[in-house]
């Protein structure tokens, strides 16, 4: 049976969330002709063009900004990182590794890959979604119990 | 500059995006990807709503080869499914579930001076560089092109 933790489901502010995430992706498609899948903007950052490095580095300047900026106007909602470094180390290198090998992460194939309707990028998130399922599944309830 | 400017926002209203919705926080992230637990659905939200903009972004795009501003549209054209796709993607996944974190997240927590993100950041950009060495090794010794995209 599933559990739901009603404390923490917030379905409000995730849709209104994930509606400035979709907006962001929009924006970035019909005005720059790009697709905004982070992976890929910043590993393109590691063998660039030279007429591609200024609008990878802004675009990561915003995000990297926009809790700055969020911190100047309100009060920015907890990050909790439950993870020990030897953990975050190994988890770090395969999210790297495996976002360039896969060719995209959470937004170019979980946001954007899906919205263009692309069954490339369909493979692509079931597979890192079953896959991210199972793991947390494994280290909290079979090495966690 | 108008390009860069914009590329600027974008990535400020996707970071206000990942802050408001909740995954910006690993802890939020864990509570979803845990099914078997007390789970939290609030990330099918975020997803929904984000694709929800999407479907409609990428409609009209299809039927352009210029961006509104007169730039080219870049859509990806690669439709193979290959072996790395999946085992890259499963590869992400497994980092995705033990930390919580996935690239735009973990940027974001950098910016806002979580400590553990920086170290995450850091190995991340190195996994994406063992990357480009193995990629780049294979190709000077004749071994198959490459087959991803860059997005």
């Amino acid at each position: 049976m599933i559990d739901i933790a009603w404390s923490q489901f917030t379905p409000g502010t995730a849709l209104t969330g994930g509606l400035l995430i979709g907006l962001a992706a929009a924006s970035f498609l019909l005005l720059n002709g790009r697709i905004a899948g982070i992976s890929g903007i910043l590993g393109g950052l590691l063998t660039p063009a030279r007429q591609d490095i200024l609008w990878r580095v802004a675009f990561l300047a915003g995000l990297i900004g926009a809790p700055v900026i969020w911190t100047l106007v309100g009060n920015l909602p907890p990050i909790q990182v439950e993870a020990g470094y030897p953990a975050l180390i190994v988890a770090g290198f395969l999210v790297g590794i495996g976002t360039r090998y896969g060719s995209g992460c959470t937004s170019g194939h979980g946001v954007c890959g899906l919205s263009r309707l692309s069954v490339r990028s369909l493979v692509a998130t079931l597979s890192f979604m079953a896959t991210a399922f199972v793991t947390v599944f494994v280290i909290r309830h079979v090495i966690g119990a | 500059m108008k390009y860069n400017l914009l590329s600027l926002l974008a990535g400020l209203l996707f970071g206000a995006g990942l802050i408001v919705s909740g995954l910006a926080n690993p802890a939020k992230v864990l509570g979803f990807l845990d099914i078997a637990g007390q789970w939290d659905p609030s990330l099918a939200f975020v997803m929904g709503g984000a694709i929800l903009v999407g479907l409609f972004a990428f409609a009209v795009a299809r039927k352009r080869t210029l961006s509104f501003l007169g730039f080219t549209m870049r859509l990806p054209t690669n439709k193979h499914i290959e072996p790395r796709l999946v085992v890259g993607s499963m590869l992400f996944g497994l980092g995705w579930g033990i930390a919580g974190f996935c690239p735009g997240p973990a940027l974001l927590a950098l910016g806002a001076g979580e400590i553990k993100a920086v170290v995450f950041v850091a190995s991340m950009v190195a996994g994406m560089m063992a990357f480009e060495m193995i990629e780049r090794r294979k190709r000077s010794s004749g071994g198959e092109l490459r087959g991803y995209q860059k997005n």
